[in-house]
């Protein structure tokens, strides 16, 4: 327990050194296993506080992904017609929805351990699938994600929860609405939802 | 209804179905019967809403866990019989014997599967007919959103009639007992799904198509084992030619 604490005051200034060289792989595990275990330690999440979540999700896991990246793939053609002020608000929207969604799927977490499976290596050295399986009672939950190099370390710009990928479905979610009523409509569908969310629990 | 007349009964929505797709062509590419999927979907949100959430609700409640973790045990221990059959129908013989092995420790040792004694040891992979169909090379086919069995598509459809002779209910007669053994599995699985279901309604901004892409990818991923090939890259909107937002 301790050393949990002593960890956690000197790994954020160690992270920058230890990130340096990091194996994408290696990065995957050290971020799954740190979001989970402390989901398990905090006793407000475990007791349904998704505030909470939403916090540790927006410190832990938002810097190590690449929204923009995300957001233009999940948008699709359409991303180009908009201005920079709707992009700007999608893009804020987006990351909203990005952390509910995430959170959600992190309260189904209770006793779960995370496990590499073996590296797929592509075509293309700066980008990679990592592939996990998030075990507990029962069948392996698959959890894969999508690296790209960035700088001396890797970020996410895409992940996939049993085989379907954030990104695909969102666009085929998006689709929708942007027939219907093209940037803006999204932008107000994405706002509805996020509030209604936020309003619905915690 | 003996398993087999279901499943020919349920070949024959699907043959309609497919019969439909000719008039209706409109839909998302994979989709085609979207219009009658989407009401079928509807039936079958309102009829759970209605009945299967809150007896499965209850369920949970009342029953205690371990019990709960007793019923699911003796349910998924029949499939594991089933995923090593399978496993050793698409040539998987190494899966096939551990299958095989976590079945029967649990058979003999855990009282006819009511307690997971393999739990730890050999981790569960399972297979159904469907997968094996699609590791013959047989596609999918147009989603299907079948009355009460909800997402499913023209191979899974099929490959049901097989499927159902190996859960617990096709060894019993018909009646009273094969009746409460069926709703027993129905509820079992449903309370299972509670949580995750509630994730899915706050997060969905169109649930049916989240339902669909979600069943269809999964469905990929499991016949791939996992490993499905990539597919091409769709378009990105070109994320270097896009102004960052500032």
């Amino acid at each position: 327990m301790f050393r949990r604490i002593l960890m956690g005051l000197v790994l954020p200034a160690v992270q920058c050194v230890a990130l340096a060289e990091v194996a994408p792989d290696a990065f995957v595990l050290q971020l799954s296993t740190e979001v989970i275990d402390a989901v398990k330690n905090d006793k407000a999440i475990q007791s349904g506080d998704v505030s909470r979540i939403r916090t540790l999700v927006d410190s832990k896991i938002v810097p190590n992904v690449n929204l923009q990246r995300m957001v233009v793939k999940s948008v699709g053609p359409q991303w180009r017609t908009a201005n920079p002020e709707q992009q700007k608000r999608l893009t804020d929207e987006f990351k909203t929805y990005l952390i509910n969604t995430y959170s959600g799927a992190l309260t189904q977490v209770k006793d779960h351990n995370v496990k590499l499976r073996p590296l797929r290596a592509g075509p293309n050295p700066n980008e990679v699938v990592i592939g996990t399986d998030v075990v507990s009672r029962g069948e392996p939950l698959q959890l894969d994600y999508r690296l790209e190099k960035s700088g001396d370390g890797w970020k996410i710009f895409d992940f996939n929860v049993l085989g379907l990928w954030a990104t695909d479905s969102f666009r085929s979610q998006f689709a929708r609405d942007l027939s219907a009523g093209g940037i803006d409509a999204l932008i107000d569908r994405l706002a509805e939802k996020n509030k209604s969310i936020s309003g619905s629990k915690s | 209804m003996k398993p087999r007349r279901v499943a020919s009964w349920l070949l024959a929505v699907a043959a309609f179905a497919l019969d439909g797709c000719a008039s209706t062509a409109a839909g998302t590419p994979g989709d085609p019967l979207e219009e009658m999927n989407r009401a079928v979907f509807s039936f079958n949100e309102a009829l759970d809403e209605a009945v299967l959430k809150p007896v499965a609700s209850g369920y949970q409640t009342v029953v205690p866990e371990f019990v709960r973790y007793t019923v699911e045990n003796f349910f998924a221990n029949f499939n594991d019989g089933w995923s090593a059959i399978n496993h050793l129908l698409q040539g998987k013989p190494a899966a096939a014997l551990e299958m095989g092995l976590k079945f029967s420790v649990n058979t003999v040792l855990g009282f006819g599967g009511l307690v997971d004694v393999a739990g730890a040891g050999i981790e569960r992979r399972s297979e159904d007919f469907g997968q094996t169909l699609g590791r013959w090379g047989i596609g999918a086919g147009p989603y299907l959103v079948l009355p009460l069995l909800g997402p499913s598509t023209v191979r899974d459809t099929a490959a049901l009639v097989a499927d159902w002779q190996a859960i617990p209910e096709a060894f019993l007669e018909q009646g009273v007992e094969r009746f409460a053994l069926t709703s027993l599995h129905v509820i079992s699985v449903r309370a299972g799904l509670l949580s995750a279901t509630r994730v899915l309604d706050e997060i969905a901004l169109d649930k049916y198509s989240l339902v669909r892409d979600g069943y269809l990818a999964r469905r990929r991923y499991l016949v791939y084992d996992g490993n499905p090939p990539e597919e091409p890259e769709a378009d990105e909107g070109d994320t270097r030619e896009a102004t960052p937002p500032k």
